[in-house]
């Protein structure tokens, strides 16, 4: 039989589960990374809005500037605003 | 500062306490000073690996609520003098942890040794969230097997949002995938993920790969870490392990089968 078995296994390449598992595996965990760092479409145009009001009053690059909407578990998102003010806008 | 290593997966049964109970008293027979902490509260089991399961008085949650002192619950692992192990209690509520009384004690510990080794729990509840929070490193330890890599993919999204250093905004938590119970034959036969493609999936550096051995139950019967087996092909992989922890480099072994002569593929056996 393993003489059979050694000629005839040449021919039926087959998929094998190994590789069946492997993809089923990309999809879903592509999948779940997706959801876990997933952003409101909203943002985007959040960020164009508020940076057009700043630059009514005050000079602010892209660079000194960044939004961040976060998860901290549970129920609880926070939305972060960081503006770095230039020696420009200085209070002083 | 000490090193604070979690050894986790998300996924039960992967072989978590068995990797903790090998690398830690592999460090310390490289010289290192470890203690090993046993985070599964209510079902301790590092004791039982690491055969000191007789010498328990009092665990991490008698020193959390102060009934007895470190050094009172500190185990010395009687085969290598510089390895103690904190065990788990048996019995109270997995509440008694927080990230203040942990903290208080991981800093305590830290003063005294290198190398701290967190066995979590499985699952994604409190327990296994505290075993990763304070963590430097992150052993991810995964089976070559579906349930277990998206396991493994959760916990690694667990490191990357809920751990101090993700809080705090730090360099993120070291990961390390280490993949146990591998069966290069299987491999070869298409039945089961290669090394290759878990790391694909995963995307995260490979720090070992132990292959599936009969040496691991016999280990955890008598009470002998695996490593101890130096015969063994899992406890020479886990060896690998301790030496790349260490910032050595190691080739790979037992990712292959053996190979057959043609005889023996053509008359079996």
């Amino acid at each position: 039989m393993a003489l059979l078995d050694y000629f005839l296994r040449k021919k039926e390449k087959q998929v094998t589960t190994a590789s069946k598992a492997k993809e089923r595996l990309q999809i879903i965990v592509a999948h779940e990374r997706n959801s876990r760092n997933k952003q409101p479409d909203y943002l985007p145009q959040l960020t164009a809005d508020i940076l057009e009001v700043l630059r009514k009053y005050i000079k602010v690059t892209d660079e000194s500037f960044s939004i961040n909407l976060d998860n901290k578990g549970g129920d609880l998102n926070v939305l972060e605003l960081n503006i770095e003010l230039s020696d420009e806008n200085s209070i002083n | 500062m000490a090193r604070i290593i979690v050894v986790t997966s998300g996924k039960g049964g992967v072989g978590k306490t068995t990797s903790s109970a090998a690398i830690g008293l592999g460090l310390a027979l490289k010289g290192q000073k470890v203690v090993l902490i046993d985070f599964d509260i209510g079902l301790r089991n590092l004791d039982l690996i690491m055969g000191c399961e007789r010498r328990v008085v009092y665990d991490f949650v008698n020193v959390i609520n102060g009934e007895a002192t470190l050094n009172q619950a500190l185990i010395k692992d009687k085969r290598v003098s510089s390895l103690s192990i904190l065990p788990a209690s048996q019995t109270r509520d997995k509440d008694a942890l927080n990230k203040e009384n942990v903290g208080k004690v991981l800093e305590e510990l830290g003063k005294t040794y290198d190398y701290i080794v967190c066995d979590s729990p499985a699952g994604i509840e409190a327990g296994a969230m505290m075993a990763l929070y304070y963590a430097d490193e992150a052993i991810v330890t995964t089976n070559p097997e579906v349930s277990s890599v998206r396991d493994s993919d959760r916990i690694l999204g667990m490191l990357a949002s809920r751990s101090r250093r993700a809080e705090l905004g730090l360099e993120p938590i070291k990961e390390h995938l280490l993949l146990t119970r591998y069966s290069p034959k299987r491999v070869d036969d298409g039945e089961m993920l290669s090394v290759e493609d878990v790391v694909d999936i995963l995307s995260i550096p490979l720090l070992g790969v132990i292959p599936e051995s009969q040496a691991v139950l016999k280990a955890s019967n008598a009470g002998e870490p695996v490593i101890l087996d130096t015969e063994s092909d899992a406890g020479k992989a886990y060896q690998d392990v301790v030496d790349r922890l260490l910032g050595e480099t190691v080739d790979f072994r037992f990712l292959h089968a053996k190979k057959k002569g043609i005889l023996s593929r053509m008359f079996g056996g």
